[in-house]
């Protein structure tokens, strides 16, 4: 097998037109997708039946099933209904860019409601009860005692799922985006040569995920200056 | 016998309360008034419903049946009454319950800014003057963790205190503190006493129930089974099941 490391290095600045895209769509889902899971861990913890139900269906549905699987759904099944391409809905979804988006939100939504409620459950129950006999009121006491906590106690598992999506963002390529993997199958297609290119595509996603681990870093500390070891 | 009743209106009253948990009866038809400036220590064994009785007072557990009135409001599922009663309400925890994330002054000043409006300075202000109290100010600035045990249940006390409450429960204040450190906090709570402050302690420091306590009110199996002065109670306890309890526990 001929072996070109040459290719490696060059092929790196073809791979990093689609930065901007896998970016776009890591921040954007990412976002909107830390929103919707905070709206579902509330309902999972509202303690009414018709909010947290709901919810439990919603995660174990979009944990349950593959990430791809729900992105051909959203991208060939949904305009297939009629009602879908007449809907404002069709803005989104007539872009392979608003599908992929639409996915990837659905899919870290569900998963990092899981992971936020996992952090509320962590702060300790006197804590609220300390809240409420100085008087603050149940939304005060979530929003000034519990919140805080929760935060530094879901960050490892939160800074996880960041990274997960960062690398899910390239399933998009199935879908005619032209992300980092997408540029990188045209070029395989194009060179013969996928040991190379893939191989600089993995160094450039090493990369991203070394910078988001030092950050999460940097934010776990911060939220750890009360506790001195 | 009831020294209450000779004091023109309670600011505590509880008639017929009954709590369960689940099948569990853990508060039997407990009648109990607490008069203005009065300071009541209960004590009993583990499981007899002495913390879930001072839960019940500022509606941290609900009553099942019976009235509880604090300060002139009943306590239902109102939650504006429970608010307001809750302000006038301070409570100190066995575990401190510190907002480890705040400072210590930060966990002071929190209450007052939020349930009270207080500008920031003012809190500060008030909140250094408490510490002071308690005698800690020059921890004003460090978190919690940083404290040791003693120090944390004094800075508890004084968090409570800043909602200027005109009466204060102490649930087992002492338990989980190493020896060396319960000094410190009966003094704090001795001093309270002195003021003048309505208080109702959960506790096993007898000493502390024989020097500051008016009434002593001894708890078996959800019942109030006896209560008396100090004096009458640790020299003449009319129960079996209170002579039992104390030499247990004063006989060491």
């Amino acid at each position: 097998m001929n072996f070109d490391f040459s290719l490696i290095i060059s092929s790196i600045p073809l791979l990093l037109e689609g930065l901007g895209l896998t970016i776009q769509l890591w921040v954007i889902s990412g976002v909107l997708g830390l929103l919707l899971a905070i709206g579902l861990m509330l309902m999972r913890i509202s303690g009414k039946w018709f909010l947290y139900a709901p919810a439990m269906i919603y995660i174990y549905i979009f944990r349950g099933t593959p990430i791809l699987v729900q992105l051909f759904i959203i991208y060939h099944g949904l305009p297939q209904v009629e009602f879908i391409r007449e809907s404002f809905l069709w803005v989104v979804l007539r872009e392979p860019f608003g599908c992929g988006i639409l996915a990837l939100t659905l899919n870290t939504g569900a998963y990092v409601s899981e992971i936020l409620r996992g952090g509320v459950i962590g702060v300790p129950k006197g804590l609220g009860e300390a809240g409420a006999a100085l008087g603050l009121s149940k939304v005060q006491r979530f929003i000034y005692i519990t919140t805080p906590l929760a935060v530094r106690l879901a960050i490892p598992a939160y800074s996880n799922d960041v990274i997960s999506l960062m690398k899910s963002t390239a399933l998009v390529s199935t879908i005619t985006l032209l992300d980092m993997m997408g540029i990188a199958r045209v070029i395989v297609s194009e060179t013969y040569a996928p040991y190379e290119i893939f191989i600089s595509l993995m160094i450039i996603y090493l990369v991203i995920t070394w910078a988001t681990q030092k950050a999460f870093a940097v934010f776990e500390r911060r939220m750890s200056r009360h506790i001195i070891q | 016998m009831n020294l209450a009743n000779t004091e023109p209106k309670p600011v505590i009253s509880l008639q017929d309360v009954d709590k369960y948990f689940g099948e569990f009866q853990a508060l039997k038809k407990i009648n109990l008034t607490v008069a203005k400036g009065e300071r009541i220590v209960i004590c009993g064994p583990s499981g007899s419903g002495k913390s879930t009785l001072i839960r019940c007072i500022n509606r941290l557990e609900e009553h099942n049946s019976g009235t509880i009135i604090v300060d002139g409001h009943e306590l239902t599922d109102q939650v504006k009454d429970i608010d307001a009663v809750r302000r006038e309400v301070g409570m100190v925890f066995q575990n401190f319950n510190l907002f480890p994330h705040l400072t210590i002054v930060e966990n002071l000043m929190l209450a007052p800014r939020l349930v009270r409006k207080t500008a920031k300075d003012e809190a500060r202000k008030h909140a250094m003057k408490l510490l002071e109290r308690v005698r800690i100010p020059e921890q004003a600035d460090k978190f919690p963790s940083q404290l040791s045990g003693g120090q944390q249940q004094r800075v508890a006390i004084a968090r409570a205190l800043c909602m200027n409450p005109a009466i204060m429960l102490f649930d087992e204040p002492t338990s989980a503190l190493d020896p060396e450190m319960i000094n410190e906090v009966l003094e704090v709570m001795t001093d309270l006493a002195k003021e003048g402050m309505t208080m109702i302690c959960v506790t096993h420091e007898m000493g502390f129930a024989r020097s500051v306590a008016d009434t002593v009110v001894f708890m078996d199996a959800g019942e109030i089974v006896e209560r008396n002065t100090p004096e009458e109670f640790f020299s003449n306890p009319q129960q079996q099941r209170t002579q039992n309890f104390l030499k247990q526990i004063l006989s060491h």
